[in-house]
């Protein structure tokens, strides 16, 4: 599914990511956790091609296609889906419209026909129910007014709208309370599938009750340090990350 | 009398030039045709050394010499027109000459007077007399003096007392289309009588090849208790001088809403000055400009609280592109006396190119002492991470754009009351656009 190789990236000059090395098969679930600055949500933007992030080396390998010269909209078309940490507020855009306009463009970009307002609103609703969003906020716009919870759901349901291939979810759980972190991870779940990934950034282990991660790295200092099971991600909740960054633990 | 260079004939030429001007035989009008090209004598056009004109300067005046309309210049064919549709009463004009063949006047309700000026003139010169010039406060203003001193006939509407106009009425104005520049000085009279309400939606577009030059001026009377909405679409030419001089009157718990959306014209210029001079009078001047290419477009508006309880709100957005360039002087002032006035300024542009440039001026002058009165001015670019957030959810880069242009101008246009016009001018707003990929009708229906 994705493969990264030596990958190094540059934001406004000053080196991230140096040299990281990932390999994530199709069904599998990765957890990148690590410390703050490590890198992690460079890693997420580098993946999704946002523009300032500059790949200086190494190759990013999806479905065995280099995706480094891709705009963020073929990666997204291709089945990549990034979960802002931050998701943006678009004011006097409804959400529905951009729901619409997503799945269309995407289905565009694939040769697909696009789906008409009558299959798109049935298709939207289900998922709506699925995620406990009420319709309300498919009129308000986009990420407006919102409260943490609604936009961390907001994300997950742009998600089950678009259902990608490689789902990338950047603290997803940042912000969110027990409720709204068992119904987001619910949502991801539901997407499981032997053909779908993910990869959880997180700093924390407690969103890895929810998604039990296949395996879990520890970003730091740009590299990946260290791989293991989902056990790795208690045993960094106990010990922190002093081990990786050469820092004395709080 | 001092030399017009830009205009054939100069002063005395447009008198003469082969037309009839409305109203030729009134003493009264004569006077004021005088007067105006005298006071413009002695102002000159506008230069760069006037406060109020530092950022705009006429410049196609330099080197262009315009003729002034005369028979025949109005008669090109022309199709296609803009319209919001249902409409009480519609006048068109092209190049200045009314078209009566465009035009349709022939249901409008009781009580409701909107036509050319010329008519008026003919029809009623005692009460034209009675309006013309008595809403215009201030002799300084050259452009004004200049369409005084070569009045064309523009369009009235006159409301009498107490009758709503549940439909707007509407007026074209198409310029281009000739072999020579030409010019033309549209003089406009609006009056509301107390508790009557209208609704006017002005389109000005440009047309084919070929420079022109309107000049307009509109006097506005909004008397007691009525409700005025003036709507704009100044989508002129690129080869397009437009310069408006609107001055309006609001009355007591009257409310004068307005609504300028520039999108086109070479170099644009509207002007107002608008008195507060009622208790409870409202006034909502609102506009957006979507400008492109060499295109500079001046908003300048003076706003006067004259007296206590009046309210007004402002909000102008815009949009620059290439190397366009736009102005917005916006100045409330606050009598003495007015208190509990609450005025209220914004604007706010999104600059896409780094030669686009936005000279902007808010200003507020306050005499009195119990008011609230806030204002505000910004200027930044696309913002990036939103940008990024479309795009990475499969939506292409010009479609997001374009998304993000419009969220940002959708709160000005949100000021516009008439859910109708509202939808048509966000309609105008997306086809302004450079990809049309995104469907007005899409953006309408689930919203």
């Amino acid at each position: 599914m994705l493969e990264i190789k030596d990958l190094h990236a540059t934001v406004q000059g000053k080196e991230i990511l140096k040299g990281v090395n990932l390999t994530v098969n199709p069904g599998e679930v990765h957890a990148i956790m690590g410390p703050n600055g490590s890198g992690k949500s460079t890693l997420s933007y580098v993946l999704a091609g946002r523009d300032g992030y500059e790949v200086t080396g190494g190759r990013i390998i999806y479905m065995g296609e280099d995706l480094t010269e891709l705009d963020p909209e073929e990666r997204a078309a291709k089945g990549i889906f990034l979960a802002f940490q931050y998701p943006v507020e678009i004011p006097g855009v409804p959400n529905s419209t951009f729901l619409n306009e997503a799945v269309n463009a995407v289905r565009r970009y694939r040769g697909e026909d696009e789906l008409d307002k009558i299959q798109f609103v049935k298709m939207l609703r289900a998922k709506t129910k699925e995620l406990n969003m009420s319709d309300e906020m498919l009129k308000r716009a986009v990420n407006v007014g919102f409260s943490g919870g609604e936009k961390k759901r907001n994300e997950v349901l742009q998600m089950a709208v678009l259902e990608p291939k490689l789902s990338i979810l950047d603290e997803t759980d940042s912000g969110l309370d027990i409720d709204a972190l068992k119904i987001v991870s619910e949502g991801v779940n539901a997407l499981r599938s032997p053909e779908r990934s993910s990869l959880v950034i997180t700093h924390y282990q407690r969103l890895l009750d929810y998604i039990v991660p296949d395996k879990v790295h520890v970003l730091a200092q740009g590299r990946i340090q260290k791989t293991g099971g989902k056990e790795l991600a208690l045993e960094l909740e106990k010990n922190g990350y002093a081990d990786f960054t050469g820092e004395e633990a709080a | 009398m001092t030399a017009v260079s830009f205009l054939e004939g100069g002063l005395e030429g447009g008198l003469q030039g082969g037309r009839s001007l409305p109203g030729d035989g009134l003493e009264w009008l004569k006077n004021r045709r005088d007067k105006g090209a005298e006071r413009f004598g002695a102002l000159g056009l506008p230069t760069p050394k006037l406060e109020g004109w530092k950022y705009t300067r006429l410049r196609p005046l330099d080197d262009t010499r315009y003729t002034p309309i005369k028979d025949g210049v109005g008669d090109a064919a022309v199709k296609d027109l803009p319209t919001v549709g249902d409409v009480a009463g519609r006048l068109v004009f092209v190049n200045g000459r009314l078209r009566e063949d465009l035009s349709d006047v022939s249901n409008l309700p009781d009580g409701v007077r909107f036509g050319p000026l010329d008519e008026l003139l003919e029809n009623d010169p005692a009460w034209a007399e009675e309006h013309i010039g008595s809403v215009v406060q201030n002799d300084d203003q050259a452009m004004l003096a200049l369409n005084d001193a070569m009045m064309d006939s523009g369009f009235v509407l006159h409301v009498r007392k107490g009758v709503v106009l549940t439909k707007p009425v509407e007026i074209v104005m198409v310029g281009g289309l000739t072999d020579d520049a030409v010019a033309y000085f549209p003089r406009n009279l609006i009056v509301i009588e107390p508790n009557a309400q209208a609704t006017l939606v002005k389109h000005h577009v440009g047309r084919g090849v070929g420079a022109y030059f309107a000049n307009a001026a509109t006097e506005i009377d909004v008397a007691d208790g009525a409700i005025f909405k003036n709507y704009k679409v100044q989508a002129e030419s690129m080869q397009a001088t437009h310069v408006s001089t609107v001055h309006a009157r609001v009355g007591r718990d009257a409310t004068f809403e307005s609504f300028n959306l520039s999108m086109g014209g070479l170099l644009s210029r509207t002007e107002a000055v608008i008195t507060l001079n009622g208790m409870g009078a409202h006034c909502g001047f609102n506009g957006a400009y979507m400008m492109r290419g060499n295109e500079h477009c001046d908003n300048t508006s003076y706003i006067d609280m004259a007296v206590p309880n009046t309210t007004c709100k402002q909000v102008y957005k815009g949009v620059l592109d290439d190397a366009a360039r736009a102005v917005f002087q916006g100045k409330i002032h606050v009598a003495r006396d007015a208190q509990k006035a609450d005025g209220r300024m914004l604007n706010k542009t999104l600059l896409l190119s780094d030669d686009a440039e936005i000279d902007t001026k808010p200003e507020l002058e306050i005499y009195a002492d119990d008011v609230q009165c806030a204002h505000g001015a910004t200027s930044g670019q696309l913002d990036q991470t939103a940008l990024f957030y479309l795009r990475s959810r499969g939506i292409p880069e010009a479609l997001a754009r374009n998304m993000l242009v419009q969220s940002f101008l959708g709160d000005a246009l949100d000021e516009i009351t008439d859910e109708h016009v509202r939808e048509v001018f966000m309609d105008r707003v997306v086809h302004w656009l450079p990809a049309h990929c995104y469907l007005a009708g899409e953006w309408k229906e689930s919203a």
